[in-house]
């Protein structure tokens, strides 16, 4: 190119992104900075900016590299990515063309780790009231593991020292690598569909974080979710936590932990066994006892031994009856007499004849009209005077009203 | 009792009528029996687990999709 000619946009931007596609300096390069602007759009590509404090770049990342990431990228996050700079023509922009992007500082692993806890925490797949209770004394027990690594030996050998009782179910999987996710979820709903047990131990031995990494699958993570049949998680030692150990119905520090939790010690129970037996025995002795002992009250008792009592009782309480009645009887009569007693005399007060007694006398005019005024007679008026004994027949001869 | 009951179903039992004679208030009639049963339980159970072996089978899909279960013997192959 060269100044005087007359370009068309699309020469110029062809020529750019010539320049940079031919730079050896701008292809497999490693960029650092913080994610913005990120955005996932259906066809599967992602598109973001990476920036620091001085400026920012667009960035790409296609589906297929995109599908390869093991975290999921958010805003804000420190990356490292992985591609070219190259320009877009369309656009008239220059983008980094990532093909990986790894977390700055963190391991990928623990990001997608972290995110994956997240995102079914807040879904409420490890929400305590959604847990099983583990069975006491399960019957059949389905252990999904390696068929070949220490751990089932570990947990048959336990299962078979402390619960005898119980038989295993060994569904062999692989626990490592690309097909082990798909398959440890695919033996936890066979053994669903199927009810093959009343309890799943999942798990397996120690290894890196890479190791133990299908344990931290979504879709297993779901499966154990959805599992009907209880489940107990025992990956790897005891300061290894995955996915399925947040998920199961309990979490065991390790595969053998995971057999001890599992089942009962079959020296305890016998143990319980013996003592159950004692009290039942012990119980029974005291009924037996407690009864022959009623009966021998009932026996000795003076109803069963004199058979006089019954009728003595009887005419001992005749008795005391007929006592009561007559007591009860002569109550009333003394009350009686007395109520008559004071009657009378009040009666006998009352009486005119007691005041004739005194000396005072009582006239009546002959039709028998009580004379208590002088201006009832008059000179000549018959009057009859009652005395206490006898009476009178006067004749007035005079009054006075005064 | 036409099914036989389960290890846990029997020391279950048992646990319950140890409970209701040391309550005291069932019938001399009921007591005895479930003395006797309460017995039987207890034998049972010690037998049990006496006896136990523990069993062990691999489990695999059938060609119709069921589970068959086969002999394991130790998971030799690593």
């Amino acid at each position: 190119m060269s100044g005087g000619e007359i370009y068309t946009v699309s020469q110029v931007n062809r020529h750019i992104k010539g320049l940079l596609d031919g730079d050896p300096a701008l292809r497999g390069i490693l960029v650092q900075g913080e994610i913005s602007n990120y955005k996932m759009y259906p066809s599967g590509h992602h598109y973001f900016s990476l920036k620091d404090s001085e400026g920012a770049i667009s960035c790409v990342m296609f589906r297929r590299s995109a599908s390869r990431l093991r975290f999921r990228p958010e805003n804000g996050m420190k990356v490292i990515a992985f591609g070219s700079v190259t320009a877009y023509p369309r656009d008239g922009k220059y983008q980094l063309y990532c093909e990986q992007l790894m977390p700055d500082g963190l391991g990928d692993l623990h990001v997608a780790f972290e995110q994956l806890k997240e995102k079914l925490g807040r879904e409420g797949l490890f929400a305590p009231e959604h847990k099983k209770p583990i069975p006491t004394c399960p019957n059949t027990i389905a252990i999904i593991t390696s068929a070949a690594g220490a751990a089932v030996h570990d947990m048959l050998r336990i299962l078979n020292a402390r619960w005898p009782l119980a038989q295993v179910k060994l569904m062999g999987v692989r626990v490592q690598g690309a097909e082990a996710p798909a398959e440890l979820a695919g033996a936890v709903r066979y053994a669903n569909r199927w009810k093959v047990a009343d309890l799943i131990l999942i798990g397996r031995g120690g290894g890196s974080m890479e190791d133990l990494w299908a344990f931290n699958d979504e879709g297993l993570a779901r499966a154990i979710y959805e599992s009907e049949i209880p489940v107990i998680s025992a990956v790897g030692h005891e300061p290894d936590y995955v996915i399925s150990d947040f998920v199961a119905d309990l979490r065991a520090a390790t595969p053998s932990n995971a057999a001890e939790l599992a089942v009962p010690d079959q020296t305890e129970v016998s143990a319980g066994l013996v003592e159950q037996t004692q009290r039942l025995n012990a119980a029974m002795l005291r009924q037996m006892k407690d009864c022959r002992s009623r009966l021998e009250r009932c026996k000795s008792s003076r109803q069963l031994t004199d058979p006089q009592v019954y009728l003595q009782d009887r005419q001992l309480r005749l008795d005391s009856l007929e006592r009561g009645l007559s007591q009860c009887f002569e109550r009333i009569l003394a009350k009686q007499k007395q109520r008559l007693g004071r009657t009378s005399a009040a009666l006998d007060a009352m009486s005119p004849l007691k005041v004739l007694g005194r000396g005072y006398s009582m006239t009546t005019l002959p039709d028998g009209t009580l004379v208590t005024s002088a201006r009832q007679t008059e000179p000549g008026t018959s009057v009859q005077v009652r005395l206490q004994e006898g009476s009178l027949c006067c004749t007035v001869t005079e009054r006075s009203l005064t | 009792m036409a099914k036989a009951k389960t290890f846990e179903e029997s020391i279950s039992r048992l646990e319950e009528i140890v409970s209701t004679l040391e309550k005291g208030d069932a019938s001399l009639e009921q007591a005895l029996k479930l003395f006797e049963e309460g017995t039987k339980l207890a034998q049972s159970c010690s037998k049990q687990l006496d006896a136990a072996e523990q069993k062990v089978v691999r489990l695999t899909k059938g060609p119709d999709g069921a589970p068959v279960e086969q002999p394991f013997e130790g998971g030799g192959e690593v």
